[in-house]
């Protein structure tokens, strides 16, 4: 019998954790997990891409399509299930992540990085010359239902805590597993050689495609559950700055664990909130210092410095 | 910045009580201020979970606030999730009761529409015989909505004037050759924008090089707080406006004044409406909960809101009165004049300035703005 | 054709001032492999100190021509200053490292000076418009200019001729063509990389801040001018062809264009056009109009 994987542990662990804190915490706390644990979603597939030497500079396109796909489904549709519309933004996200990859997995590094920026900057421009949409300023999102029941505002909340924390383990066991295959296990080889990976008979290209398609599904979820905790969105969740943020959350939280993009994300939550709180002048310099010391001293992200201290003790 | 020192001074003001009467009691019903700062600039998404902090992390009574429409249409739901009033300050979409009904959230400045309503207004009361116009606005809802609203009044007013060019601009973009050689092109008899801060000066001192402003006549629905800053740049004869009766259009009053020499010394700057619009908000917060505490008890939020609802208030640019939208939405007279440079004195100044009753410009109540105008204005009150 | 003729000079008006404001940051890129976000941060320093400095020069009544050579000196001693500053104290540790994270890092140097400028500067927005008239107006048929926009095209020929010219005639020119071929070989021929570095970020420092520089009389210098014209810049550069420096005269030529013509003639697509025409030239050609694919090595 083989001894259970560690991170396996860890995420089942934390999951009754979370859950059971959902029932305690105040809405602020809860408020802001969710939109952590959504964000940690995106950086958990650009970790994956990450590992290949790519980084996707516009995956806030992805985001702000799952996003604007469950406003636009619930507010013209009707539909408001809170189960049903975050699938329908992983679905336009991994739609748009299939088509766009064919030609993504022909461009490699900074040009990987320019073209996706492109890709969400047209976006952007499409959401802000739509004033149908509320241009810049967005619409709000109609408040989510379970099985057709409008639940109070308390039980909306937590069942879409419990819902995000319920993604988040489920998406992060599946990643885990993913790494482990031989397909997971290839990324790493790409990026120190691709040419080598191609001689022992893998196409790169349909690596990098897969791992395309699955950043943009997990980003796609994660702007539809963002878009429903927030209850409004707007371009600027297509922006350069957003994508800008969730790179910074990537290398801030190392890619040694499925586990790291939460823990960065929640990091990355918590110095903003009380930078500004405390410091409401310099929040963004606080962020920038953290963000450099993290790649001066730590180059495995925050990952690697916790590794590093259970060493030694 | 400007809104976060107009808060602080009659803040200040309100505690030690030295707001000029009727409002120089100590304190809001009998207890002093705290005023708890949070940045804006952070993302919608962001501003909910830092409002929700606000509410329950740091247990303040209301918030005061929010410059950018976004903010105030993600914050809004959540304020009356989370029981808590709220006034906003500025945020000009007027989408904000138009869509929704909100309990606890109320806003102590009119909205966007009156200040297109005004500029057809005067415009063509001094020019009847205009013939086109155009805009150049920020690609934005904000932009968007001040063109359309401009656009649709003059031609509520006077059906056969023609939009011939309507620019759209990004935010923060500063350059604007190509427009002014486009609009150099198509010579409008008019040029509408509601431009301002940064790209709004920009826009002058670019179009005033190459003599834009000397065939076409200016409309500057928001540009009024950059004459302190721009002097002689900013061309005379340009029709300009202060999103209401504030700044230089603030009514002369004991009120209006204190404000103004306050804000002056301690700043060195004349405030902006962003300042007058804040003050305001806070003030409304006191007279508010004033009215509502009985026998010193501190009140409930509902009972503040619902002492708020219908008030008619003094303060320091204009009269606030909170009649549209069951009383959660202000309305104020709006200002506009024609620009002057004074050049003995080496200041700026306004000319012609005239006011327009606030049930002159704005949509009665329960209708919304662009229906109104299209409507021709049904119901204005204009004497 | 009055459209066409207008269309050709504000684009070419607008080219200029792009490539004024992206050429540094190929030139960090070819020479270093550092894609610099921090350059628009660069572009806002040299704004700000030049409107300030021209504000003081007014008010003191000095001659209102020397106000133009104060846009330079501000621009010099900002590139210089911060460029020693960031080279010397960030990226000479980051040589090596991924060039993704070598961008991450100077987007926190973006995020630690966007607080530092408002520190400084505050929020009020600074105009500083004496020079932008200073040079007068030429007409040209119907076309009316400001012959300050006119010297901006001067000014952009001037670089990106000295670049070319620095680049591909001269000794130290040819140095660094080395250094961009093959930084090993060319360290073991002698040539001293990290000083080849400096002098080039430091070079591209300037030309960012002269950007800021020359463009501050022209608009009012505010909060957040950093943040859009990173995105101008990246557009230019990766349009060209990342490094290449003919490449970033041909991008801002093109963006140029293209925006002049859709103000005139389809306006509401001024938003897209920029990033409209980034992304099929990188479709059509995914390393820029004059870029050259890389090798692949085994």
């Amino acid at each position: 019998m083989r001894a259970p994987d560690r991170t396996v542990v860890a995420l089942v662990m934390a999951f009754v954790v979370l859950v059971a804190a959902g029932f305690f915490l105040p809405s602020w706390a809860v408020s802001l997990l969710v939109v952590s644990l959504a964000r940690g979603i995106v950086a958990l597939g650009l970790m994956v891409q990450f590992r290949s030497g790519l980084v996707s500079f516009g995956q806030a396109l992805f985001f702000a399509v799952g996003g604007y796909a469950v406003g636009l489904i619930a507010l013209k549709l009707r539909v408001t299930d809170v189960i049903l519309l975050p699938l329908v933004g992983v679905a336009a996200a991994t739609l748009l992540g299939v088509a766009l990859g064919f030609l993504m997995r022909r461009y490699r590094e900074i040009f990987f990085a320019m073209l996706s920026l492109g890709f969400s900057m047209l976006f952007y421009g499409l959401l802000v010359k739509t004033e149908t949409l509320g241009s810049t300023d967005g619409f709000n999102v109609p408040t989510p239902t379970v099985f057709g029941l409008r639940l109070s505002v308390l039980a909306t909340r937590t069942l879409l805590y419990d819902l995000t924390v319920a993604s988040a383990v489920g998406v992060a066991l599946g990643v885990h597993w993913y790494l482990g295959t031989i397909l997971g296990r290839l990324d790493t080889a790409l990026r120190d050689n691709e040419v080598r990976v191609e001689y022992l008979g893998y196409a790169p290209a349909r690596v990098i495609h897969v791992q395309y398609v699955l950043g943009a599904a997990l980003a796609g979820g994660a702007g539809a559950l963002t878009a429903l905790a927030v209850g409004h969105i707007d371009p600027s969740m297509a922006y350069w700055t957003t994508s800008g943020e969730l790179v910074f959350v990537t290398i801030l939280s190392g890619t040694g664990s499925v586990i790291a993009p939460f823990l960065g994300s929640l990091v990355f939550g918590l110095i903003q909130t009380f930078a500004l709180q405390y410091a409401p002048s310099i929040w963004q310099m606080i962020l920038g210092v953290a963000l450099l010391a993290i790649i001066l001293y730590f180059p495995g992200g925050l990952w690697s410095a916790l590794e590093r201290s259970r060493v030694r003790a | 910045m400007p809104a976060k020192n107009g808060a602080e001074i009659v803040a200040e003001a309100i505690n030690n009580g030295t707001l000029p009467t009727p409002y120089n009691t100590k304190g809001v019903a009998g207890r002093s201020l705290e005023l708890v700062v949070v940045d804006e600039s952070t993302g919608t998404a962001k501003q909910v979970t830092e409002f929700r902090a606000l509410a329950e992390r740091r247990e303040v009574d209301a918030v005061v606030g929010y410059l950018v429409a976004g903010s105030c249409l993600a914050v809004a739901p959540v304020a009356d999730e989370l029981k808590m009033l709220t006034f906003f300050s500025t945020c000009s979409t007027p989408r904000i009761f138009e869509e929704n009904d909100f309990k606890y959230v109320y806003r102590t400045s009119a909205h966007l529409t009156p200040d297109g309503v005004t500029a057809a207004r005067y415009l063509l009361k001094r020019m009847p015989n205009v013939k086109t116009i155009a805009g150049l606005n920020w690609n934005m809802a904000y932009g968007q909505d001040a063109w359309r609203d401009f656009r649709m009044s003059v031609q509520a007013l006077k059906p056969d004037v023609e939009a011939i060019n309507e620019q759209f601009t990004t935010f923060g973009g500063g350059q604007y050759g190509a427009e002014i050689s486009a609009l150099l092109t198509k010579r409008p008899t008019v040029l509408h924008t509601a431009f301002a801060g940064g790209d709004f000066e920009a826009f002058v001192v670019q179009m005033t090089a190459r003599g834009l402003h000397q065939n076409i006549q200016m409309v500057m629905t928001a540009g009024a707080g950059s004459m302190f800053r721009l002097l002689d740049k900013l061309p005379d004869g340009a029709i300009i406006e202060d999103r209401g009766p504030y700044s230089v259009f603030a009514r002369p009053t004991p009120l209006g004044n204190w404000f103004r020499t306050t804000y002056e010394q301690r700043h060195g700057i004349t405030p902006p409406y962003t300042a007058y619009h804040m003050g305001q908000a806070v003030l409304a917060f006191k007279i508010a909960a004033d009215k509502a505490s009985k026998g010193g008890a501190k009140p409930a939020p509902e009972e503040i809101g619902r002492a708020l609802e219908q008030l008619k208030f003094d303060a320091f640019g204009t009269t606030v009165h909170m009649s549209r939208s069951r009383g959660h939405q202000a309305v104020t007279e709006s200002a506009i004049g024609v620009y002057k440079f004074d050049k003995a004195k080496n200041a700026p100044t306004v000319v012609d300035v005239t006011y327009y009753p606030a049930d002159c410009v704005n949509p009665p109540d329960g209708m919304k703005g662009e229906a109104w105008i299209k409507g021709g204005f049904k119901g204005a009150r204009c004497d | 054709m009055a459209t066409l003729a207008f269309i050709v000079a504000d684009g070419i008006i607008y080219a200029s001032w792009l490539l004024i404001v992206a050429v540094g940051m190929t030139l960090v890129y070819g020479v270093m492999r550092v894609l610099n976000v921090a350059h628009g941060s660069l572009y806002a320093l040299g704004a700000y100190t030049a409107a300030t400095m021209v504000g003081a020069w007014f008010q003191r009544g000095y001659a209102p021509l020397g106000s133009l050579a104060l846009l330079l000196a501000a621009a010099l001693v900002v590139g210089l200053v911060m460029g020693l500053i960031l080279e010397l104290g960030l990226l000479r540790f980051l040589h090596g490292r991924d060039e993704v994270v070598v961008v991450l890092a100077t987007y926190a140097t973006f995020l630690i000076l966007e607080d530092v400028i408002q520190l400084i500067w505050g929020v009020e927005a600074r105009p500083a418009p004496q020079p932008y008239s200073l040079l007068g107006t030429t007409s040209v048929g119907p076309l009316l200019l400001n012959n300050y926009d006119l010297a901006l095209i001067a000014l952009a020929l001037l670089i990106g001729g000295l670049s070319w010219w620095g680049l591909t005639r001269t000794i130290s020119g040819k140095l660094l063509l080395a250094v961009i071929f093959d930084r090993e070989m060319a360290e073991a021929c002698g040539i001293n990389v990290r000083r080849v570095f400096l002098v080039t970020f430091l070079i591209g420092s300037v030309l960012g801040a002269l950007g800021g520089a020359s463009t501050a009389p022209m608009i009012s210098v505010s909060r957040g001018l950093g943040v859009d014209v990173i995105v101008l810049a990246f557009a230019v550069v990766v349009v060209g062809g990342l490094g290449s420096i003919p490449g970033a005269l041909l991008g801002a030529t093109v963006i140029g264009l293209s925006r002049a013509a859709a103000v005139h003639l389809l306006p509401q697509a001024e938003v897209f056009a920029i990033y409209l025409i980034m992304t099929l030239v990188l479709i059509v050609r995914p390393y820029g109009l004059l870029g050259h694919e890389r090798l692949r090595k085994v």
